[in-house]
């Protein structure tokens, strides 16, 4: 997985929503090369086929594609039906909210995961935003918390205090995440996945809140050890 | 290159985007007025460009099919239309080029061009009929072209029958709720209008039509 991240191209109808979220995500995600393709060539409202294909074919290796509505989902997946086969297969379209998803998303390639576990990553981060609003209908992802090969004896649990006085905001909520996805150990904290950033950031954590972080599987000691190490040096807040 | 009346090869394939254009360009405006009614008001624009775009490039282009026109035709307006009309109609013709290779289409290869078309439609769209988009006019016109052509009509009647069939199928979108598309976001208030894509099939079709009688 070291090598070139998946590359992610955020399609709008607008070219200052595309950039917009390309900088926000981009700010939790460095090393990601985030191309947003917004609007028509002219400047106006629309989606550009032309530059979606540019983006897709150009990319360097897999590709993860983020859509606000409509023509820019639909434009997208013509995009796919015309190119080469081989870069329709590495080039994913990932349905889901175009701003947590982009900027879950990016937090995840960051970490290294793949066009296809992005999509993933996205669907996850719909179910989180469906939650925040209320929406109870929707379901969030038991699968995510806890892989199937985890061991079912291997749990450990620990409490850590939140001590920064932001709490876990979108910068600490992305480096717990991107640490958590690089553990053995399956991790939860307070009950959501750890490797979702949107996840952390609707626990609403605020200093001096108490979190379970519990993991499951292989290495669970130390991933437990790793992510409440982590909590409890403040990210370099304090 | 001008087109003889009755033959649909590649000469009527050329004449039928001119022919569209024109139509596109007249229809304009009552087509964006359609879409600020129950969408985001730029159908009208889009098909616009794309069908001008179009008809420039056919002109003089090297074809020797009525596949090779329709694919000129679909890589033009997915990449110039902007909106969701762009890869639906794209789609559209992209699919219809694949089952028009023969150097002049007969009764069979209308009906296939049309079901090709609707299939490239829903393909694309994923939408039903009734859910009020252009699949409610592109649906019964496939239809409606293959009983005419079972019923012995030629290759124009088949066009007639499809024309006539959409035009009553755009008429149905009226009171529809619209699911699909910027529309559904209106809810109710989707109900009472005529849908703008439903609405520039017919005008494609007729165009198509108008060019096999020139």
């Amino acid at each position: 997985m070291t090598a070139a991240r998946t590359r992610l191209v955020l399609v709008s109808h607008s070219d200052a929503l595309a950039r917009g979220v390309a900088d926000l995500a981009g700010q939790m995600a460095p090393d990601v090369d985030i191309v947003p393709v917004g609007g028509l060539a002219d400047g106006a409202l629309g989606t550009d086929f032309e530059r979606i294909e540019a983006a897709v074919v150009g990319a360097p290796g897999e590709v993860c594609v983020l859509a606000d509505l409509g023509s820019a989902v639909l434009t997208t997946q013509a995009v796919l039906e015309m190119v080469d086969d081989d870069i329709a297969a590495r080039t994913h379209l990932a349905p889901g909210p175009f701003v947590e998803g982009a900027v879950a998303a990016a937090v995840a390639a960051q970490g290294g995961a793949g066009a296809e576990a992005l999509v993933g990553v996205v669907r996850e981060a719909a179910a989180a935003v469906a939650t925040a609003a209320g929406a109870a209908a929707v379901e969030a992802s038991p699968a995510a918390a806890v892989p199937s090969g985890a061991a079912p004896g291997d749990v450990v649990a620990r409490t850590v205090v939140v001590v920064n006085p932001q709490g876990l905001h979108a910068r600490p909520a992305a480096e717990v995440a991107q640490l958590a996805s690089g553990l053995p150990a399956a991790v939860t904290i307070a009950g959501v996945d750890a490797t979702s950033v949107l996840a952390l950031m609707t626990l609403g954590s605020t200093a001096g809140t108490e979190l379970e972080v519990v993991a499951r599987g292989p290495g669970a000691a130390e991933s437990v050890e790793a992510v409440v190490g982590l909590v409890a040096s403040g990210f370099g807040e304090v | 290159m001008s087109a003889v009346t009755g033959v649909l090869d590649v000469a009527w394939a050329r004449t039928w985007v001119q022919a569209a254009a024109v139509a596109v360009a007249d229809a304009k405006d009552e087509l964006t007025e359609l879409d600020r009614q129950i969408g985001d008001a730029d159908h009208g624009f889009n098909m616009d460009r794309g069908f001008q775009a179009a008809a420039a490039k056919v002109v003089d282009a090297p074809a020797e099919t009525v596949g090779d026109v329709l694919k000129l035709v679909a890589m033009t307006l997915m990449s110039t239309v902007g909106g969701a009309a762009g890869p639906l109609y794209g789609t559209a013709f992209l699919r219809a080029a694949k089952v028009t290779t023969a150097p002049e289409l007969g009764p069979d290869d209308v009906v296939a061009l049309l079901e090709a078309a609707l299939e490239g439609v829903v393909a694309r769209g994923k939408a039903a009929v009734g859910e009020k988009t252009m699949v409610d006019a592109w649906t019964p016109a496939a239809a409606a072209a293959a009983s005419a052509r079972d019923a012995g009509a030629d290759a124009v009647g088949v066009l007639e029958a499809a024309l006539r069939a959409a035009e009553e199928g755009a008429a149905s979108t009226v009171p529809l709720l619209a699911t699909k598309g910027r529309a559904s976001y209106l809810g109710e208030r989707s109900q009472g209008h005529l849908d703008p894509g439903a609405r520039s099939t017919v005008v494609l079709l007729a165009a198509a039509l108008e060019a096999a009688r020139a």
